[in-house]
């Protein structure tokens, strides 16, 4: 799936295989859970600079970045960024398409106005648009049947909901030299993590490629790490909104079962059962 | 279960309402006064976790119908649309997500329970048969309701599960592919699809309201079964609905909700497959194309079978061979407490879902096809064979007498008063 959607034309997959990845530490993982601001800034930085050029976010729209819960740059940043894209609008009262500034409403300018002119300029690969990317991914483990189910309820019991950002940072600092005996496709490059491990994105971070202003080392790894947990705001922008409703939810359960437990105990005191 | 009626309309507007339209004295009757077996265990208390399911599923699909825009080009960015900027429309979405996995869970338990207790003997087979239309109504439901956000999941399992039907063609040539063409509204999935899948989304749920009903209806006349499958047959086999059975329903609802607002809030997605938040896309088939995990057992046998049709048939056997448990259930026995032999081939069942449930997650190929092919067997085994024979030649254990003497021991008087466990030694006690 992942291959297709990456490559586009060149369809590359590795029956069967899929490559390990490491689970790593988020900050928005758990119930808990919350997003670093900082991280997200910098994550948006190194998506507006890197990512940006080929890759869209289609249901994100610039006030977002303004909104509580996300990078929570001020509204006067916000609209200045916005400001910065030319936006298609119209028709005007003479029937006319015109350009005009971006505003906080609209929603991120697409790098390709459509598929084929994505294509076009990839070679052939479609950049798959980012908005939803980091659940639109996921990690494959493999389970002995008998552990299977205890696998399931411990993920279930910690709230493992961070497979896509897992794979988005293994895939982002897994670009290597192709093993020797591997021939590569033309256009492709070698990636540890991507099933097949032929993927038709060039390896896009390099050390120092995006200024950090905030003293952050300009390294592959935190690029890869900013950029992630910017890339899972945008698929899950109510996630702080969302946990903290949630655990005053659990609390309010916790009680109420409590009552409830005593309640029927004191209901049935009387009878034998 | 009919008893002498203890209404008694308080005010001017009940007297008035009473002589009229008794719905009081019967909603008095059915949820207050209804004398429900003393002896129900935890196990009992899934009906009324699954209306409740059934509420939550139509609340939150009505508002998210009112947000929701059932179009191939626009499905896919409606439901992003009600995730971002629809005021909590996240808390809708995830909720029926979920709430359908959460729905299907507590119907699953209920089921098992109602084997193992035998609740689908005499008198209670019209009840049992209504529960599984109930199921069937339920699967349905789901799967159409699946293809609603238009993932990549969603628009391939439509196109797996819908062209199963083109399995006719090896019976008689041109009729499978014509009832597909039917289905589709065209020669393949497309928003024509979408839109009458979303209809009937709508309006299935409705009927199963109606169903429903019927259910609860079946249930009041027969009453109750009970863990030792012995009938209520004095007063003190039982308590009133109310406040006994609620608010035992209430405390193991409340905990029901605790899981429900767990996967909600801190694993929304852990169910669903991430191939569903990309779009729908009619020219790229995903590796694996798997099923909600609700259906994987029926996944695995539709699969285990070399032969399409025969897959396809045996599939919707596994389901309806479920109608006919009253009778392929050969025991006198309800309650499989008493059944020794039984037992074990009961918990072999329940092994071989979870079984099938496991194997219809993994490839159909090798190792995992060989015991699916077993698990299917077993499967059919056991509704086929192991039900009439076992009820002929197992020799049961004695059954207690009445429902209060298997909760209060031997010899206990009959208007029961004294707390005993349910092992303790049948000492004489009389209070």
């Amino acid at each position: 799936m992942l291959a297709v959607l990456l490559t586009g034309g060149h369809e590359v997959r590795a029956a069967g295989e899929a490559p390990h990845i490491e689970r790593q530490d988020w900050s928005f993982a758990g119930m808990f859970g919350f997003y670093d601001r900082g991280s997200l800034q910098r994550g948006y930085k190194v998506y507006k600079e890197v990512c940006a050029a080929c890759h869209g976010l289609d249901h994100a729209h610039y006030r977002n970045l303004s909104e509580p819960g996300g990078p929570e740059f001020s509204k006067a940043a916000v609209k200045y960024l916005a400001s910065q894209y030319e936006v298609r609008d119209g028709p005007d009262s003479e029937g006319q398409m015109y350009q005009r500034k971006g505003r906080p409403s609209d929603r991120f300018v697409p790098p390709y106005q459509n598929e084929q002119e994505a294509r076009a300029a990839n070679s052939g690969a479609w950049p798959p648009d980012l908005s939803l990317i980091a659940k639109a991914r996921s990690i494959h483990e493999e389970t002995a049947w008998y552990k299977a189910p205890l696998k399931i309820l411990m993920d279930i019991a910690r709230g493992y909901q961070e497979g896509g950002a897992d794979y988005l940072y293994a895939l982002l600092t897994g670009y290597q030299d192709a093993p020797e005996k591997m021939s590569m496709a033309e256009g492709m490059t070698y990636n540890k993590a991507f099933p097949g491990y032929q993927i038709a994105m060039p390896n896009p971070l390099a050390e120092g490629a995006v200024e950090y202003t905030d003293g952050t080392p300009e390294t592959v790894e935190n690029y890869a790490r900013d950029v992630t947990e910017f890339l899972m705001w945008v698929a899950e922008p109510k996630l702080e909104e969302r946990k903290r409703l949630g655990f005053r939810v659990l609390v309010y359960l916790l009680m109420l079962s409590g009552l409830l437990y005593f309640a029927k105990k004191l209901v049935w005191r009387d009878l034998g059962h | 279960m009919s008893h002498p009626s203890t209404y008694e309309p308080s005010n001017g507007f009940s007297k008035w309402l009473d002589r009229r339209l008794p719905v009081l004295r019967l909603m008095h009757g059915q949820f207050i006064e209804f004398p429900t077996p003393r002896n129900l265990n935890y196990l009992w208390t899934f009906g009324g976790i699954l209306s409740f399911c059934l509420v939550v599923q139509l609340i939150t699909g009505i508002v998210l119908a009112m947000h929701y825009v059932p179009s191939g080009d626009q499905a896919f960015s409606s439901i992003e649309h009600i995730m971002r900027d629809v005021n909590w429309g996240w808390l809708m979405r995830y909720s029926h997500a979920v709430g359908g996995s959460m729905f299907f869970l507590a119907a699953y338990i209920h089921i098992a329970r109602g084997l193992y207790y035998g609740s689908y003997k005499d008198p209670r087979e019209i009840l049992w048969i209504l529960g599984v239309l109930i199921f069937l109504l339920m699967m349905a439901i789901a799967f159409m309701g699946y293809s609603l956000p238009w993932g990549q999941m969603s628009f391939w399992a439509v196109t797996v599960i819908t062209n199963l039907f083109s399995s006719f063609d090896t019976i008689i040539p041109g009729v499978g592919s014509a009832i597909v063409r039917w289905i589709w509204g065209g020669y393949s999935v497309s928003e024509t699809t979408l839109n009458r899948l979303f209809s009937l989304h709508y309006l299935l749920p409705f009927i199963l309201v109606g169903v429903v009903g019927l259910h609860i209806w079946a249930l009041h006349v027969v009453g109750n079964n009970n863990p030792t499958g012995v009938e209520i047959q004095s007063d003190s086999d039982s308590v009133p609905f109310h406040p006994y059975i609620t608010m035992k329903d209430a405390f193991a609802m409340s905990l029901f909700w605790m899981i429900f607002a767990w996967l909600i809030f801190f694993a929304p997605n852990y169910l669903g497959h991430s191939d569903n938040y990309i779009e729908a896309n009619p020219l790229q088939t995903p590796p694996h194309i798997v099923p909600e995990w609700y259906f994987l057992p029926q996944y695995a046998i539709l699969r285990a079978i070399p032969s399409k049709l025969l897959g396809v048939i045996a599939m919707f056997a596994s389901i309806l061979v479920l109608f006919f448990v009253s009778w392929l259930d050969t025991s006198k026995v309800r309650s499989t407490k008493y059944r020794p032999i039984y037992k074990w081939f009961f918990w072999l069942f329940i092994f071989t879902c979870i079984a099938l449930g496991y194997l219809g997650a993994k490839p159909a190929e090798g190792v995992y096809l060989f015991y699916a092919r077993i698990f299917t067997a077993y499967y059919f085994i056991h509704f086929l064979v192991v039900m009439p024979l076992i009820g002929v030649i197992e020799r049961p254990k004695p059954l207690p007498n009445s429902i209060t003497e298997d909760v209060l021991g031997k010899g206990s008087s009959p208007s029961g008063g004294a707390g005993k466990p349910e092992a303790a030694p049948a000492a004489p006690e009389n209070r």
